[in-house]
């Protein structure tokens, strides 16, 4: 056999050398099988085009907005202020988004990610209402706010990696615990920021761009990474995709899935930080619905369901199309409730595209 | 039932001519020849991975043949979806039933075609005809209204047999119906079979006792590897023996690698496991294994053989024993425990449990050295494509190419990829479950050259499968494993296939 190494996409050369070589007899049958792979080897090749013709799928129905937005609202669409309404718009959904493309990969499901943002920002603006709020620096709510996540996020990993209850439910339960334990902390009252240094980090701009759209940019290029280039985002997949052989092949499933759901905790503790500084205000009616739109924006984004496969830039123009698409509606006076209908019929021609790429993949 | 015309004609009531099933990379029918009459009880015998579960599949037309013709009452008939096998008479009693367990013992009966006027179910007349028909079966204790959840294996069974008799059934295929029940039970089906063949029913009979086939039987089909060995054999005429020797003689000769010089019985074993128990599967297993011996577990299906291999690796819980990897204990139920003392598993089902089959084959290879190939946990996916190219490479795995999906490759490159995974790591310990199953012959002499290979070089091997000649051929001492027990230990090339058979079926053969 030759000594060379291999690189990746060198495996067109010949086969013939390696069949000669072989360490017992080898029968027609073998010649015969390696002609039917290297056949389907092509259509292996067209999945990974696929996959790359989906992200193009999805600018193409973002710049299809856009331009239904240009249309209808002329410069009050096309301008760098309502871009960055856009953008603001997206950002808290966003990196929540991010880390339910995470959950979702790894085989799981969120549903408590708005309640977990609603009790994250009522926790930690309550440091900023109370007394004590005078002589503590501002710091401490984002401490808080990130504890909140984590927390709710590690209770979540748990019963669902070691008591065994189906995401479904333990989050479904996590969803109404929280969000009744902030309305219990706020006394469902809002609950209004005064601390100046918070308000002045969090409504900051960095060269023109608010920060907490920098935040976006920058938690969706750490998942791409941490997703694609890390141990933590290969464990993912593998945990995702066949929990049993990730199992067999030696890693920690329970606390790889607990990990994930921190992760998302974390996210929705981020999440809140960015509301708060963009409404500063606390309340236990943040994040409403925050589920189902994350939901939604991972799913058109490519993810599947099933885990097993995510893509970050898939999740990320998901949650651009969104929210470009409500920012048209809105300009156009469309009520919600139209809205609402718009979105659903993207949810299910995008899932129905999705499936039927899935299924060409798997039956040739 | 109605009196069958070729009962008396002696037409077969089906005949299937040169079936054959292709999968991507693995030929799981090659030519299956299937002769059944009205009225007998027709076994069909094979071991594991033979295509008795794909025959059936054709059967049932839940698969579609590649190749081949089927003719119903001499009639040819295209099987194009389950539910026109159902209309010419044929129902199927898988392994797993298929009842819905909230639902009750009438309402499964007739699922499907439910008794309803104008859309309300009409539930006297579903309970009357359930009743009916539980009492043909000779089961009136069982209640028609009870969910069925809530009855035995063994009454589940007869709801499952109910509901095939529901659909005026001529042609029934029993998927080793006996593996749930006890001794009384299985006399009473056989009871319920004899009544339905009175009725000139067809039975297509599965199973891997052979001694309900002597009971039972009228004809046997054996296959294997995918092919019929034999068809229409009386069971009356045929001895035991001469069906094993159909079921796991070779057609191909095997090619085993030369053991090397034996390994001294007093070298440091690297694997040692002692008193190992899993409640209700196995217990006291004793077992050691020295750098570069091989060691083979007999045994048949169920007899607890892949439980042992699972179970020292972590994946089960025992309730007692203790595993030992280089004089270190390693801890309970722990398979990262076990990975990182060295221990490697090959699994018994490949797809679902050993790989993860939408993703290229370089990730299935590191997945259990990630670490190595990590620093501060980014992963240096070059340097692993690289390191798990000289690995396939050494193997031969082929199509080259580590970029692969691992779903695109044949059953035994795919079992080279799962090799290649535990090589990479360098283990000291390797568990080997059914390392040969759905792998053609040409890949299997290469599987077995590469174990061979790696307890020369120091690995300790534990082998388990169902063949037996696989197990004596390359392992250097062999285990039997009967009902949970380790019967037998001593050197390979010191027993002989129809010793370990003797071993294996003691008390089953009548």
């Amino acid at each position: 056999m030759s000594e060379q190494s291999t690189s990746p996409g060198a495996d067109k050369g010949p086969d013939t050398g390696a069949v000669e070589n072989t360490v017992a007899p080898t029968t027609d049958t073998v010649r015969v099988e390696t002609a039917a792979a290297e056949t389907e080897r092509d259509t292996g090749g067209g999945l990974m085009s696929g996959s790359f013709g989906r992200n193009i799928g999805l600018v193409l129905a973002l710049l299809l907005i856009c331009a239904a937005g240009v249309i209808t609202a002329g410069d009050r669409f096309a301008s760098i202020d309502n871009s960055l309404t856009i953008l603001r718009f997206a950002a808290t959904i966003g990196v929540v988004s991010i880390g339910m493309t995470f959950v979702v990969t790894g085989g799981g499901f969120d549903l408590s990610v708005g309640a977990i943002l609603a009790l994250a920002s009522v926790w930690s603006t309550t440091f900023a209402t109370q007394n004590m709020a005078e002589d503590t620096h501002w710091i401490l709510m984002v401490f808080a706010a990130l504890a909140v996540g984590a927390g709710c996020g590690l209770v979540n990993g748990v019963v669902i990696a070691y008591g065994k209850v189906v995401p479904f439910i333990t989050t479904l339960a996590m969803l109404a615990a929280a969000r009744g334990l902030a309305e219990i902390i706020s006394e469902r009252r809002t609950q209004i920021v005064r601390n100046e240094g918070f308000k002045d980090f969090f409504s900051a701009d960095v060269a023109g761009v608010p920060l907490i759209v920098v935040i976006f940019v920058l938690v969706s290029a750490g998942g791409w990474v941490l997703l694609n280039r890390t141990t933590f985002g290969r464990r993912t997949l593998a945990v995702g995709g066949n929990p049993e052989a990730a199992r067999l092949a030696g890693i920690n499933v329970n606390r790889h899935t607990v990990m994930l759901y921190v992760l998302v905790g974390l996210c929705c503790g981020l999440a809140a930080l960015m509301l708060i500084g963009r409404t500063s205000t606390g309340s236990s009616t943040h994040g409403d619905q925050y589920e189902l739109d994350a939901i939604a924006a991972v799913v058109i984004g490519g993810t599947l369901l099933s885990g097993g496969r995510g893509t970050i830039v898939g999740t990320v123009l998901g949650v651009l199309i969104f929210s470009t698409l409500s920012n048209v509606f809105t300009l156009n006076n469309q009520d919600t409730s139209t809205q609402a209908v718009a979105k659903g019929l993207i949810i299910v021609v995008a899932v129905l595209l999705q499936q039927r790429l899935a299924r060409r993949a798997t039956t040739t | 039932m109605t009196e069958t015309p070729t009962a008396r004609s002696g037409q077969p009531l089906l005949e299937m001519r040169g079936i054959v099933k292709r999968f991507p990379g693995v030929l799981a029918l090659g030519g299956v020849e299937l002769e059944v009459r009205a009225g007998e009880v027709h076994c069909l015998l094979g071991q594991n991975g033979a295509g008795k579960s794909t025959l059936i599949k054709v059967l049932s037309a839940s698969y579609q043949p590649d190749e081949g013709e089927i003719f119903w009452e001499g009639q040819p008939v295209s099987l194009t979806t389950p539910q026109a096998a159902m209309d010419l008479g044929i129902s199927t009693i898988y392994q797993e039933l298929d009842l819905v367990p909230d639902l009750s013992v009438a309402e499964n009966i007739f699922l499907g075609h439910e008794f309803s006027t104008a859309g309300f179910s009409q539930r006297g007349e579903t309970t009357r005809r359930a009743r009916e028909l539980l009492a043909r079966l000779g089961h009136r204790e069982i209640p028609a209204g009870r969910s069925v959840g809530r009855l035995s294996p063994a009454a589940q069974q007869i709801v499952s047999m109910a509901r095939a008799l529901s659909h005026d059934t001529r042609l029934l295929i029993l998927d080793e119906p006996s593996a749930v029940l006890d001794q009384g039970e299985v006399d009473n089906l056989f009871r319920v079979i004899r009544d339905l063949t009175a009725e000139g029913v067809a039975i297509v009979y599965i199973s891997h006792r052979l001694e309900e086939i002597r009971q039972i039987g009228d004809r046997i089909t054996v296959l294997k590897d995918g092919s019929t060995v034999a068809t229409g054999l009386a069971v009356a005429d045929t001895p035991t023996s001469e069906l094993i020797k159909l079921m796991t003689g070779r057609s191909i000769e095997y090619v085993f690698p030369p053991r090397g010089k034996a390994v001294p019985r007093s070298a440091e074993p690297i694997l040692e496991v002692s008193g190992l128990e899993l409640p209700g599967v196995f217990s006291g297993v004793d077992l050691s294994v020295r750098a570069g011996e091989i060691v083979g577990l007999a045994g048949l299906v169920g007899a607890g053989r892949s439980e042992i291999l699972e179970t020292l690796y972590g994946a089960r819980r025992p309730s007692a024993g203790t595993v030992r990897v280089n004089g270190r204990e390693l801890r309970r139920a722990s398979v990262p425990a076990a990975v990182k003392a060295g221990v490697g598993l090959c699994p018994e089902e490949r797809k679902s449990q050993g790989l993860l089959l939408d993703q290229a084959v370089y990730r299935n290879i590191t997945i259990s050295t990630l670490g190595r190939f990590a620093r501060l946990g980014f992963l240096d996916s070059r340097d692993e494509r690289r390191r798990a190219a000289t690995v396939t490479e050494s193997l031969d795995v082929r199509p080259a190419g580590v970029d692969r999906l691992v779903r695109l490759l044949s059953g035994g490159n795919q079992q080279k990829v799962v090799l290649s995974r535990w090589l990479l790591r360098e283990c000291r310990v390797l568990l080997l479950d059914e390392p040969t199953r759905g792998v053609d012959v040409g890949a299997r002499a290469e599987i077995y050259a590469v174990v061979r290979s790696l307890a020369d070089s120091g690995v300790a091997v534990v082998v388990v499968s169902s063949e037996v000649e696989e197990v004596l051929g390359l392992a250097d001492r062999v285990l039997v494993v009967r009902e949970g027990r380790v019967v037998h230990e001593g050197p390979a090339d010191e027993i002989d296939e129809s010793r370990v058979l003797d071993l294996v079926m003691e008390g089953k053969v009548a």
